[in-house]
C-alpha cells in the first residue's frame, strides 16, 4: 500500500506542476483565450442569428382570375396562414416577373372558371415554385397543399350539411413533437454548439502543441523525468478548462438568447459535453503530435473536424437517407454522437435509450484517442 | 515586357514552391474531389428512408390500403406496428421512428359514410426540417389515397387539385442546388489559406527581404503571388466540376464560358482577401488564424445550406462582402437556369469590386510594409 502511494505521489505532483505551468502559459497567451472563449461566443452569435431554415411569411404572388366567392375564400385561407405573405397581382406575367426577380418564392394561380370547374369536380389551382432552393420549395408546396386541402374539407363539411355530400376524404393532422412552434433554431443551435466545440477543442490542442513541437520546447520537456502520458495530461487539463468555459457560454446563449428549451437535465448535458470536449482535444493532440507542424496540423484539423461536423453529423442532413458507404463514414465521426445527444437533451429530455449508447461511444473514443496519442508521443521520445 | 518576364519567373517559383512536394500536390487536388463525392451524397435535404411506425386502430381494408400506399412509395420503411397509444412515446423518443401514423378506429366507417376521416401524423421534431419534409411526403401519399378511394367508390375526384410546377428543378432535388454550390465552397478554403500564408511564410523565413533586393516592384510581387494561387484555385474548381458532371451528372443548362468567367472573378476575390490578410499578418500563425476565422463565417453564411433571406437585415448586409455568396449564386444559376453573363451582373460586379478593393489594399500594404 505504502509503496503504491509513494509511487503515485511524485506522479501527481509532476502532473500538477505541469498543469500549473500550462495554465500560466494559457492565461498569459491571449491567442488561446481568444480561441477558447471569445471565438465560441462570436461563432454562436453569428451562426445562431445567421442560420435559419424557417419557412414562415413566405412571399407568394397570388393571381386570382376567377371572381367567384369560392375563389376569394380559398385565397383568404392562404392570407390567414402564418406561413404566407400574399402579394396580389393581376396577371400571371406579373407574378412570373416577381418570381424571376426572386421577390416571391412561389406563385399561386386560381384560374378563371375555378368555381365552375369545382362544381364539376375538376377544379384546379396552379402552384409555381422556384427550384433554386429545393428544400424551401418542397416545404412551401407542402404548406400550400395543406392549406388547400383544409379549405376543401371545410367546403365538403358545409356541403354535407346542405345535403350535397362530397366527403369521404382523409384529413391529416400533423403534430410536431419536441418543437411545437416549428422553430428551426431549436435544432440548429444545439447543432451549432457541436460545430463550435469540435472546432475549438481540436484547434486549441492542435495549434498549441504543434507550436511547441516547432519551437522545440516539447523536446525540452522530455529530458525532465516526466512521462509522456503525464505531459499529455498536463496539456489537456488547462485546455479542458478553457473549452468548458466556452461550452458554458454557448449553452447560456442557446437557452437565453435563442430561447431553445432545455428539457433534459443540465448535469447530464454538461457531463456528455465534457466527454465530447475530451474527444475533440484528443483529436487535436493526436494530429499535432503526428505532424508536429502548425500549418499542416491546422489544415488537417479543419479538414478532419469542421466540414465533417457540418455535413456528416446529422446536424442539418438526415443520416438515415445517406447511402450506406457514407453512413459508415458517419459512424467514425464523434460529432454524430454528440449531435444526437444534444438534440435529445435539449429538446426531448433525459431519454436514456439515446443518451447511454451515444455517451458510451464517446467514452470509447476518449480511450482510443489517449492510447493513440501516447503511442505517437512515445515514438518521438525514442 | 520585362515586367511580364519577371512576373512569369515569380509565378514559376511560387508554383514550384507549392507543388515540389508530392504530398502537397496530392493534398491540393484529391481532398476537394473526395469531399465533393462524400458531401455530394450527404448534403441533401431529400429523404429516401423514413422509418415509420403505425398505430392502426381500425384494421380495416381502407387503413391497410393507406399503409400500403406508404410502403409502396419507396420512401418509407415500416419499423413497427403499435398496439397501444402508450407505445408511441418509446418509438419516437428512442429515434426508432421518425414518424408515427395513427389511424383511428372509425377510419373506414367515416370514409364509407362520406365524412372526413382523421389520420394523425406524429413526427420527431428534433430536426424540424427533416420532420416537415417527411410530413409533406405523407401528405402526398394521402392525396393519392384520396384520389383512388373516391374513384373506387364512385365519388367525384377531390374538388380542388393542386398542379405543382417547379422552375429549373422539376423534381425539387436538393442535390441539384448543393453540388453546384460546392464548387466555390470547396475551392475557397485552400485558395484563401494558400495566399494568406504565402507572404507571411516568406516574411518569417526571411526570404521576403531577398525578394526586396531584386528588381521586382511591389505590384509585380503581388501579381506573381496572385497568379499561381488563382491557377491552383481554378484547377481545384475544375476537379469539383468534373465530379459534378461525370459522377453526379447534374444537368448543366448554361455555358462553361460563363461559369468560368464567374469562377475567375471569384478566385481573384478570394486571392485578394488572402493577400490582404497576408500583408496584415506578422507571422504565419496569425495569417492562418485570420484565414480560418474568416473562412468559417464565409462558408456557413453563404446561402448554401440555409437561405440568405432568412438572416436578419444586418447580417444580410454583412454577407455582401462574402465572395462565396456570389460564387454559389453564379454556379447554381448557370447550372439550373442557364443564366448568361449579362443576367449575372448582380453577382459579377460585387466580385470584381471585392477583388479590386482587396488587391489595391494588399498592394498598398505591401509597399507600406516594405518601407
Amino acid at each position: 500500500m505504502s509503496t503504491q502511494a509513494s509511487a503515485w505521489r511524485p506522479r501527481v505532483h509532476r502532473i500538477w506542476t505541469l498543469v500549473r505551468k500550462e495554465t500560466r502559459q494559457v492565461v498569459r497567451d491571449p491567442s488561446s483565450i481568444a480561441i477558447g472563449v471569445v471565438l465560441p461566443v462570436i461563432l454562436i452569435l453569428l451562426f445562431g442569428f445567421g442560420l435559419s431554415l424557417d419557412v414562415k411569411n413566405v412571399p407568394v404572388a397570388v393571381v386570382v382570375e376567377d371572381s367567384s366567392p369560392q375563389a376569394r375564400e380559398l385565397v383568404a385561407g392562404l392570407q390567414l396562414s402564418a406561413y404566407f405573405q400574399p402579394h396580389f397581382v393581376a396577371t400571371t406575367r406579373e407574378a412570373e416577373d416577381l418570381m424571376l426577380a426572386r421577390r416571391v418564392d412561389g406563385v399561386v394561380r386560381v384560374p378563371e372558371n375555378f368555381a365552375h370547374d369545382m362544381a364539376l369536380g375538376k377544379g384546379g389551382v396552379q402552384l409555381l415554385v422556384h427550384g433554386s432552393d429545393a428544400n424551401r420549395a418542397r416545404i412551401i408546396e407542402g404548406y400550400v397543399q395543406g392549406a388547400i386541402s383544409a379549405w376543401t374539407l371545410r367546403q365538403a363539411a358545409e356541403g354535407a350539411s346542405t345535403g350535397a355530400a362530397v366527403g369521404g376524404m382523409v384529413n391529416i393532422q400533423n403534430r410536431l413533437w419536441f418543437n411545437e412552434a416549428n422553430d428551426s433554431h431549436y435544432f440548429l443551435v444545439p447543432g451549432l454548439i457541436v460545430l463550435v466545440m469540435t472546432l475549438i477543442g481540436a484547434f486549441l490542442t492542435a495549434m498549441v502543441v504543434a507550436r511547441e513541437w516547432e519551437r522545440g520546447t516539447f523536446e525540452a520537456l522530455f529530458v525532465t523525468p516526466v512521462r509522456s502520458e503525464e505531459i499529455l495530461l498536463g496539456k489537456t487539463i488547462p485546455y479542458f478548462g478553457l473549452a468548458l468555459i466556452g461550452l458554458v457560454l454557448c449553452v447560456l446563449s442557446a437557452r437565453f438568447l435563442f430561447h431553445v428549451p432545455l428539457r433534459g437535465s443540465l448535469i447530464v448535458l454538461l457531463i456528455v459535453s465534457m466527454f465530447y470536449i475530451l474527444v475533440a482535444l484528443g483529436i487535436g493532440l493526436l494530429i499535432s503530435s503526428a505532424v508536429k507542424n502548425q500549418l499542416v496540423a491546422s489544415q488537417l484539423t479543419m479538414l478532419a473536424t469542421f466540414m465533417p461536423a457540418f455535413m456528416l453529423s446529422g446536424f442539418l442532413f438526415d443520416l438515415r437517407s445517406m447511402p450506406v458507404a457514407i453512413r459508415v463514414i458517419t459512424y467514425l465521426l464523434p460529432a454524430r454522437y454528440y449531435v444526437a445527444l444534444l438534440q435529445t437533451i435539449f429538446l426531448a429530455g433525459n431519454i436514456w435509450s439515446v443518451i447511454v449508447p451515444n455517451a458510451v461511444v464517446l467514452i470509447g473514443m476518449i480511450g482510443l484517442l489517449s492510447l493513440a496519442s501516447r503511442a505517437v508521443t512515445n515514438k518521438r521520445l525514442a | 515586357m520585362k515586367s511580364l518576364l519577371r512576373i512569369l519567373a515569380l509565378t514559376r517559383k511560387e508554383l514550384l514552391a507549392v507543388l515540389k512536394d508530392r504530398r502537397a500536390r496530392f493534398s491540393l487536388i484529391i481532398p476537394p474531389m473526395m469531399q465533393t463525392l462524400i458531401f455530394g451524397y450527404a448534403a441533401s435535404y431529400d429523404l429516401n428512408h423514413v422509418p415509420y411506425a403505425v398505430l392502426d386502430q381500425d384494421r380495416s381494408a381502407a387503413s391497410r390500403e393507406l399503409i400500403a400506399g406508404l410502403d409502396g412509395s419507396g420512401l418509407f420503411e415500416r419499423v413497427g406496428e403499435l398496439r397501444r397509444e402508450s407505445e408511441l412515446n418509446s418509438f419516437i423518443d428512442s429515434r426508432r421512428a421518425l414518424i408515427v401514423i395513427q389511424i383511428g378506429s372509425d377510419f373506414e366507417r367515416h370514409l364509407q359514410a362520406g365524412q372526413s376521416a382523421d389520420v394523425q401524423v406524429i413526427a420527431d421534431g428534433r430536426n424540424s426540417n427533416t420532420a416537415a419534409t417527411a410530413m409533406s411526403y405523407v401528405g402526398e401519399v394521402v392525396r393519392r389515397f384520396n384520389d383512388s378511394w373516391r374513384a373506387d367508390h364512385g365519388l367525384a375526384p377531390p374538388s380542388v387539385n393542386v398542379e405543382v410546377r417547379a422552375w429549373y428543378n422539376p423534381n425539387l432535388e436538393t442535390r441539384w442546388n448543393m453540388i453546384p454550390g460546392m464548387i466555390g465552397t470547396l475551392t475557397m478554403m485552400q485558395t484563401l489559406l494558400l495566399t494568406a500564408m504565402s507572404v507571411a511564410r516568406e516574411r518569417e523565413q526571411g526570404t521576403f527581404d531577398q525578394l526586396l533586393v531584386t528588381p521586382f516592384r511591389p505590384a509585380e510581387i503581388m501579381v506573381g503571388k496572385a497568379l499561381p494561387a488563382m491557377m491552383i484555385g481554378l484547377t481545384q474548381a475544375t476537379g469539383v466540376l468534373l465530379v459534378a458532371q461525370l459522377w453526379f451528372r447534374i444537368p448543366f443548362a448554361g455555358s462553361f464560358v460563363t461559369l468560368y468567367s464567374g469562377l475567375i472573378l471569384f478566385v481573384l476575390a478570394a486571392v485578394g482577401i488572402g493577400l490582404m490578410l497576408s500583408s496584415v499578418a506578422a507571422t504565419m500563425q496569425q495569417a492562418m488564424l485570420f484565414g480560418f476565422i474568416i473562412i468559417m463565417p464565409f462558408s456557413l453564411l453563404s446561402g448554401l445550406t440555409t437561405p440568405l433571406t432568412n438572416m436578419p437585415a444586418a447580417l444580410q448586409a454583412l454577407t455582401a462582402v462574402n465572395p462565396l455568396r456570389y460564387a454559389i449564386d453564379i454556379a447554381q444559376r448557370v447550372y439550373l437556369e442557364g443564366s448568361t453573363l449579362a443576367s449575372l451582373t448582380q453577382d459579377l460586379f460585387p466580385l470584381a469590386l471585392i477583388a479590386a478593393v482587396t488587391l489595391t489594399v494588399a498592394s498598398w500594404l505591401f509597399r507600406y510594409r516594405l518601407q
